[in-house]
C-alpha cells in the first residue's frame, strides 16, 4: 500500500514532473481564455461555465500534484520554457521558478481561486455575457500565475500589468453604467502611477547589476551595496511605490473601494484574495533589496500600520456591505505591509494566505446575500436575516471571526498575533500599538457588519423576501472557505523556510504568550464593545447622529476625505490645465487638417452608390484610361 | 495550327471579351452578370491558347488549364451567392442589393 505511493511521490518531485506540471497550470487557464474568447458567445451558460470553472480547476488540480511533489522533496526547481527575447547580454527568459514562496501563492491563486469561479458560475446565473466574464476571470488566473511563477522581473511586470488589466475590465464589466466604468478607470490609474515606480525600479537594478533575475539581483546586491546605500534605498522605494499601487496602500489606495463596482465574485478574487496582495508578495520576493535599505523597509512598515488604521475607521462608516469589505481588505494589507515592515515576511506571507481564506469566504458571503436580496448591498437596508440565510450568516460568523481574530478557534488569530508578536520582538512598540488599535477597530466593524446584516429586523421588502440560494455551486465554496477560516486553515504552514530570511521574533518565546493575551484582550472587548453599541443599546446610532460624532462619521464615510483632496488637487488642475490648452494655435491647425479629411471623405463616400453595374463601369473607365495612359507614354 | 491566323484568334477573344464586359456593365439580372464574366474569362484563355499555339509555346495551355479552374472556383462562389442573393431579396436583380452605399 504504501510502496506505490511513496513511488508516486518520488515521481512527482522529479525535475521532469515539475517540468511537465508548472506550465500546465498557467497554460490551462489561458486555453480556457482562448477557447471563451473564440467561441464568441456561442456557448451556453452552462458549457462557458464548465471551460471557465474547469480549467481553472485542472491548474488547481496540478498545483495539488505540484505540492505533493514539492512535499517529498523540498528542492527549488526552475523550468526555462524559451528565450522571451535576445538583445546582446539581456536574455530575460520565460522561466518559472517553483519555490516555498511561489507554491504557496501558487496554491492560493489556484485553489481559492477555483472555489471563488465555481461559486461565480452560481452568482452570475441569469446575467448576460457570462463567456466574457470568464474569458476575463481566466486571463486573470493566468496573468497572476504568471506574476508569482516568473523568475524575473520582466516575467513578473508582464504578469503584474496583466492582473492590472483584467481587474480594470472586471471593475467595469457591468459597463452600461457609466459609474463602473469611472470606477476601472480610477483603478487603472491609480494602480498604473504605483506600476510606473515599479518599471523605473526595475531599470534601476538592470542598469547597476545588468540583471533582472531575481535570484542573481538578490545574490549580487549585497556585493554591489552596503546596506543604506542611497541608490539600493531608492531600488527598494521605487519597487514599495508599485507594490503601494497594487495593494491599495496609503497614499494611492482610493481605488480599491470603487473597484467594489464589479461583479461580487470578482471583488473576492481580485479585489481581496490574489491580485491587492500582488505587492506582499513583490516585497517578499525582492526581500534582499529592502533588507539592505533600512529606511524603505521602515517605510513599509509605518505606510502599513497607517493605512491599517485609516481604513479600520472607514470600514466604521460605511453601509454598504461590499464597501466595508473593501476597506478591511485595505486594513488587512496594511498589517501584511506592517510585518514586511519589521522584516517578518514569512508571517506577511502566512497572513496573506489565511486572509485569502477568510477574505474570499466574506465576499462570497456578501455575494450570496447580495442576489438573495434581490442586489440590495446597502446594510441600511437588510437586517434579520440570519434565519432565512443560514449559509451566508454561517459564512459570515466564521469568516467574521477569522477577520476580528477571535481566540484559538480562527485562521485570522493565528496569522496576526503572530504579526503583533513580530512586532514586538522587532522592538517596534509604535507599530504594536497601531496593530492593537486596529484589531479592535477589526473587531468593531466586523460585528456591526454582521448585526447589521443578519440581526434586527428586515428594514426593506428585498430583505423581507430574501431567497437563501441553493446547489452545489453556492453551497460547496463557502463550506471548504469556512473549514479553510477556522483554525485548520492555520495548520497548514507555507514552506518558506528556506526562501525567506527568518523574521525578528522566529526561535524567541519569551513574551510571546504575553503578546497572544493582550491580542486576545483586545479582539474580544472590541466584540463586546461592538455587542454593546450596535447590538444591545444602538447606542452608536445615537452617537453618529449629533455633533462631533456627525462629524466624524461623515469623515470617516469618505474614507478620511482622499478622494476629495486627490479630486482638488490633482484632477481639477489638470482638468483646468487641458481645458486652456485645447484652445491654442497649433491644436487650430490640426482641426483645420480634420475638416478637410472630412470634407474629402464626404466627397469620395458619395461614389459608394452600392450599385455593382456602377462600379463595374467606373473599373472599366479606370483600366481603359490606365491603358491609354500607358499606350500614349510608350 | 496552320491556315488560321494568330489576328484571327485574338480579334475573336478581343470581341469577346468586350462582349462578357458590355455585359457585365449593363445587364442587370445576376445570372447574366455571371455569364457575362464566365465569357470574359473564356476569352482570356482563348488569348492564350492562340497565342501559345501561334509561338509553338506549351505556357498557353497551361495557363488555359489555370483560367478554366479559377472559372469553376468562381462559378461556385457566384453561384452561393445568387441563391443568398435570391433568398433575401426574391428577386435577381442586383441593383436591389445597394445596401453598401456611402
Amino acid at each position: 500500500m504504501m510502496e506505490p505511493l511513496t513511488t508516486f511521490l518520488t515521481t512527482l518531485s522529479t525535475a521532469q514532473a515539475t517540468a511537465a506540471l508548472l506550465p500546465l497550470t498557467f497554460l490551462l487557464p489561458l486555453a480556457g481564455t482562448l477557447i471563451l474568447a473564440f467561441s464568441r458567445g456561442t456557448l451556453s451558460y452552462r458549457l462557458s461555465a464548465l471551460v471557465g470553472v474547469g480549467s481553472v480547476g485542472l491548474a488547481a488540480v496540478a498545483t495539488l500534484l505540484l505540492a505533493l511533489g514539492f512535499a517529498a522533496d523540498a528542492a527549488p526547481q526552475t523550468v526555462t520554457l524559451w528565450t522571451w527575447i535576445a538583445v546582446g547580454d539581456f536574455t530575460p527568459r520565460i522561466s518559472l521558478a517553483l519555490d516555498g514562496l511561489s507554491l504557496t501563492m501558487l496554491g492560493v491563486i489556484t485553489g481559492v481561486g477555483f472555489l471563488i469561479h465555481l461559486f461565480a458560475a452560481w452568482y452570475m446565473r441569469g446575467e448576460a455575457g457570462i463567456t466574457r466574464f470568464y474569458t476575463y476571470m481566466n486571463l486573470f488566473v493566468f496573468s497572476m500565475i504568471l506574476l508569482v511563477l516568473g523568475d524575473n522581473l520582466l516575467l513578473l511586470f508582464l504578469g503584474w500589468e496583466g492582473v492590472g488589466l483584467c481587474s480594470y475590465l472586471l471593475i467595469s464589466y457591468y459597463y452600461q453604467h457609466s459609474a463602473n466604468g469611472w470606477a476601472g478607470f480610477k483603478a487603472f490609474i491609480i494602480t498604473r502611477i504605483g506600476d510606473v515606480f515599479l518599471a523605473i525600479g526595475m531599470f534601476l537594478l538592470f542598469s547597476r547589476l545588468g540583471t533582472l533575475n531575481i535570484t542573481e539581483i538578490l545574490e549580487l546586491a549585497p556585493k554591489a551595496w552596503q546596506a543604506g546605500d542611497t541608490t539600493v534605498e531608492l531600488a527598494a522605494f521605487l519597487l514599495l511605490g508599485g507594490a503601494l499601487g497594487k495593494s491599495a496602500q496609503l497614499p494611492l489606495h482610493t481605488w480599491l473601494a470603487d473597484a467594489m463596482a464589479g461583479p461580487t465574485p470578482v471583488s473576492a478574487l481580485i479585489h481581496a484574495a490574489t491580485m491587492v496582495t500582488a505587492g506582499v508578495y513583490l516585497i517578499a520576493r525582492m526581500h534582499g533589496i529592502f533588507e539592505l535599505a533600512p529606511l524603505a523597509l521602515y517605510t513599509t512598515g509605518l505606510i502599513g500600520a497607517l493605512t491599517l488604521l485609516m481604513a479600520g475607521f472607514a470600514a466604521l462608516a460605511q453601509t454598504d456591505i461590499k464597501r466595508v469589505l473593501a476597506y478591511s481588505t485595505m486594513s488587512q494589507i496594511g498589517y501584511m505591509f506592517l510585518a514586511l515592515g519589521v522584516g517578518a515576511y514569512d508571517t506577511a506571507i502566512f497572513h496573506l494566505m489565511t486572509h485569502a481564506f477568510f477574505k474570499a469566504l466574506l465576499f462570497l458571503s456578501a455575494g450570496a446575500v447580495i442576489v438573495s436580496c434581490h442586489h440590495e448591498q446597502d446594510m441600511r437596508n437588510l437586517g434579520g436575516l440570519w434565519r432565512k440565510l443560514p449559509l451566508a450568516y454561517m459564512g459570515f460568523v466564521v469568516g467574521g471571526a477569522a477577520l476580528a481574530a477571535l481566540p484559538l478557534v480562527s485562521a485570522g488569530f493565528y496569522s496576526k498575533d503572530e504579526i503583533l508578536w513580530q512586532a514586538l520582538a522587532a522592538d517596534q512598540q509604535g507599530l504594536l500599538i497601531a496593530g492593537l488599535i486596529g484589531a479592535l477597530l477589526t473587531s468593531l466593524y466586523t460585528l456591526r457588519l454582521i448585526i447589521g446584516t443578519f440581526h434586527g429586523t428586515a428594514k426593506s421588502a428585498n430583505a423581507r423576501h430574501a431567497e437563501a440560494g441553493r446547489g452545489f455551486a453556492h453551497g460547496l465554496p463557502l463550506v471548504v472557505l469556512a473549514v479553510l477560516s477556522t483554525f485548520l486553515g492555520a495548520w497548514i504552514t507555507p514552506p518558506l523556510s528556506g526562501v525567506l530570511p527568518a523574521g525578528p521574533g522566529d526561535g524567541v518565546t519569551a513574551g510571546h504568550g504575553a503578546v497572544e493575551l493582550i491580542a486576545a484582550a483586545v479582539a474580544l472587548s472590541g466584540m463586546a464593545l461592538a455587542v454593546w453599541l450596535f447590538g444591545l443599546k444602538r447606542g452608536w446610532l445615537r452617537l453618529a447622529d449629533h455633533g462631533m460624532g456627525a462629524g466624524l462619521w461623515q469623515l470617516w464615510h469618505h474614507a478620511w476625505g482622499f478622494d476629495m483632496l486627490y479630486d482638488w488637487t490633482l484632477v481639477r488642475p489638470y482638468r483646468g490645465l487641458v481645458a486652456l490648452l485645447k484652445s491654442d494655435v497649433v491644436e487650430g491647425v490640426f482641426r483645420l487638417l480634420a475638416k478637410l479629411v472630412r470634407l474629402v471623405h464626404l466627397g469620395l463616400s458619395r461614389t459608394q452608390t452600392g450599385k455593382l453595374r456602377g462600379y463595374a463601369v467606373t473599373m472599366v473607365v479606370g483600366a481603359t484610361l490606365i491603358l491609354l495612359s500607358l499606350a500614349l507614354v510608350i | 495550327m496552320n491556315g488560321v491566323p494568330m489576328e484571327h484568334g485574338l480579334v475573336l477573344a478581343a470581341t469577346l471579351f468586350a462582349l462578357g464586359l458590355c455585359g457585365l456593365m449593363f445587364r442587370r439580372n445576376m445570372i447574366f452578370v455571371l455569364m457575362s464574366l464566365e465569357i470574359m474569362l473564356n476569352a482570356a484563355g482563348l488569348a492564350f491558347i492562340v497565342a501559345g499555339t501561334g509561338w509553338q509555346q506549351p505556357q498557353g495551355q497551361v495557363m488555359f488549364l489555370l483560367v478554366i479552374t479559377l472559372a469553376a472556383a468562381e462559378a461556385s462562389v457566384g453561384l452561393a451567392l445568387l441563391i443568398q442573393l435570391y433568398h433575401r431579396f426574391k428577386t435577381l436583380n442586383i441593383d436591389v442589393a445597394s445596401r453598401m452605399r456611402g
